[in-house]
């Protein structure tokens, strides 16, 4: 069989000349959260000879946070993204733990935190299976576009369908007790956490889990199924090899919530491990390229060019040493036997690991909802302040970090942030170009191929909204009229 | 499942500059969703394949809008929907990104591109096929007109329910005051 693709073609379609080449786009990129495109260029002979995804919306929140005081960072970030907002609090909030200095949260500000996010790991899960990703995997990467969504799921699976709507239903039921809103709330807070549980609260979770445990099972069997049906194809779609980083449990569980960053190599080979990411730009560093306005992070010890890696559930369950809840541990070990290994290494196995955590969310949240900490009244801790502050999690989609400096006034003069999303951006454009290579070169493009490109890009469950926080200079102008004629802006090139 | 005798509405949504928690919140209509469906087809929207948006009898839209491709868009959605819903605050009045509008646009693209903490390999962004970002982010009623207005940072599942309900049964939206939100 095909052995593993080197990187190198993939990389190889990055940066043809555009000269007598005719150009298809993919615009918007559709069933994935945000706003993206991709760009191919043909030669005569329909060879694809350039192979993009565009981020092509910029915020700016890096800049306009700036003079504003810290402790409303937590509930602005959110705005950032919609989808995960929990892990975009929850990374600014533990960022402001270090600036209060908070070293050690009180244990039930620490599990109240834990559920939220938790509860957001499910929801985010099952919202890009059931209702983005699935009608792809479950009736095929070209058929009828007009069936492949959700509402197609709901006509052709509507038990499928009910089940992907009611986990996401309990995930966000799990933000909203924890947080008071269901999309962007304000449970946490710098030191520690403004709510717990009722005993009515915990009780309404509680009803719900054993069918959520039950149904995220079944979803990483189905996800089993399709690889078994389907094994030549789903072994080999888009597939590349590429270093992994995580943040990792000191013991080596996985931990979604805290811990330190490990990174290897395709082979297994450990280039970090247990790394504070107090300063994790002494091993991150990111690069920018003209076309798009989210960047390009790269390991500094291996350089820009070999140094890019993948994050997100596929990153972390191959790279754990155990998943610390008994069913999503035994479903880990079973992903990794599968095809000799191979699953673990495919693009589309992140459609596995995606569901083996949301399994493990689920176990997870089970356990929480029994602890009686989550109702407990000490919540909030203070120490010492400091002018700095990190903070990182592993969102649904991968290594999210943030990074404040504030002023004497409490007052925020700098900000970074690296989106999950980010980080999977070399990964997902040669991911596209191996699937360009293999399936478009030289055919009419229709449809259904083109879709190939999106399912690529959608096994990364890319969240381009989180991406768009920066902006760019364009070579033309533009004019702004309103509704009733006025000018209203006028740009030109800076 | 049976079809429906009355046609079906036909909706459009999609997100400008916004974080998509509207559409989230439109589908925390949870179970709903269902019923939903069999009164409703989508058109352009974040959950269909469909890429441009074609004659539709409603559209929601999510986001201020920040560069040129909003305004395309935006411009295409006022062309086909009958009825156009700002959904949010974003839409509404710019939301959080607006908080650019007070900023010099280079000083922002210098800030994020050439000298953040992390940055090994800096430069400003400017292929062509990147849209041209506007100086400032308008709400959508200074670009087209709109027919209603839903707040809310996300507006409730429960609101964006009443809208449609309403819109379906042949009603003028109304929302009480428990379902005005603003945050
Ligand atoms: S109004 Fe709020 S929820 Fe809606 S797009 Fe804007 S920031 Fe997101």
């Amino acid at each position: 069989m095909t052995e593993s693709l080197s990187t190198s073609p993939g990389v190889a379609l990055e940066t043809a000349s555009g000269d007598g080449l005719r150009r298809v786009a993919i615009d918007p990129l559709s069933r994935v959260e945000g706003h993206g495109k991709v760009t191919l260029l043909l030669d005569a002979e329909d060879r694809v000879q350039q192979a993009r995804l565009h981020i092509v919306e910029f915020r700016g929140f890096e800049k306009f946070i700036q003079g504003r005081p810290y402790w409303e960072v937590p509930v602005m970030v959110q705005r950032l993204c919609g989808i995960c907002p929990v892990s975009h609090h929850l990374a600014a909030a533990k960022a402001c733990d270090m600036i209060v200095g908070a070293t050690t949260l009180t244990p039930s500000a620490e599990k109240l935190r834990r559920l939220m996010h938790y509860g957001q790991i499910l929801q985010s899960h099952a919202l890009h299976f059931f209702h983005l990703s699935s009608p792809d995997l479950l009736f095929g990467f070209d058929s009828d576009a007009s069936r492949r969504n959700i509402v197609g799921l709901a006509a052709a699976h509507p038990e499928l369908a009910r089940r992907g709507v009611l986990l996401r239903k309990l995930g966000q039921e799990v933000i909203r007790m924890t947080s008071g809103k269901r999309i962007h709330g304000t449970g946490a807070i710098p030191g520690g956490v403004n709510r717990n549980l009722s005993a009515e609260e915990r009780q309404q979770l509680r009803a719900a889990l054993p069918e959520a445990i039950d149904w995220s099972r079944q979803a990483v069997q189905l996800v089993r199924q399709l690889f078994e049906d389907n094994l030549a194809v789903y072994r080999e779609f888009a597939s590349f090899e590429a270093n992994t980083l995580a943040l990792v449990r000191a013991d080596g569980a996985m931990d979604l919530y805290h811990g330190g960053l490990r990174a290897r190599d395709p082979d297994g080979n450990t280039l970090l491990d247990d790394v504070d990411y107090a300063h994790y730009w002494e091993h991150i560093l990111e690069e920018v390229k003209p076309w798009s306005y989210m960047k390009f992070p790269f390991l500094r010890q291996l350089g820009a060019d070999k140094g890019w890696y993948r994050v997100g559930p596929l990153s972390r369950v191959t790279q754990c040493d155990f998943i610390p809840t008994p069913q999503a541990d035994a479903e880990r070990i079973a992903f990794l036997a599968f095809d000799a290994g191979r699953a673990a290494r495919a693009t589309l196995g992140f459609h596995w690991a995606r569901m083996i955590e949301m399994l493990h969310a689920a176990e997870v949240i089970a356990e929480l909802v029994d602890d009686d900490d989550i109702s407990g009244s000490e919540l909030v801790v203070r120490g010492s302040s400091a002018r700095r502050g990190v903070g990182v999690i592993e969102a649904p989609r991968g290594t999210l970090i943030h990074h404040y400096t504030v002023d004497e006034n409490d007052m925020v003069v700098r900000a970074n942030l690296i989106v999950s999303t980010t980080h999977n951006n070399q990964s997902m454009n040669v991911a596209i170009r191996e699937v360009a290579r293999r399936y478009l070169d030289g055919r009419t493009l229709t449809e259904g191929l083109l879709n190939h490109i999106e399912v690529a890009i959608r096994a990364f469950d890319p969240c381009l909204s989180c991406a768009t926080h920066a902006l760019g200079q364009m070579p033309l102008a533009v004019e702004l009229v309103s509704n009733g004629g006025d000018l209203l802006d006028r740009r030109s090139r800076y | 499942m049976s079809e429906p005798n009355p046609p079906r509405v036909r909706l459009a949504t999609t997100s400008l500059a916004g974080c998509f928690g509207c559409h989230m919140s439109f589908l925390d209509i949870d179970e709903k969703l269902f019923p939903l469906l069999e009164r409703v087809e989508f058109d352009r929207s974040p959950l269909t394949d469909i890429k441009n948006c074609g004659p539709c009898d409603v559209g929601l839209i999510e986001g201020g809008v920040c560069n040129a491709e909003n305004v395309h868009v935006l411009r295409e959605f006022r062309a086909n929907c009958k009825v156009l819903i700002a959904l949010g605050a974003c839409a509404i009045t710019g939301g959080l990104p607006a908080q650019r509008n007070h900023l010099d646009l280079g000083l922002c693209l210098q800030e994020v591109y050439l000298t953040e903490p992390s940055l090994a390999r800096g430069g400003i962004p400017n292929d062509p096929e990147l849209p041209l970002p506007l100086d400032k982010v308008y709400p959508l009623h200074e670009i087209v007109h709109i027919d209603y207005f839903i707040p809310g940072c996300p507006p409730s599942a429960e609101a964006i329910w009443k809208v449609l309900s309403d819109l379906l049964a042949g009603h003028t939206p109304y929302l009480a005051e428990p379902l005005i939100r603003y945050d």
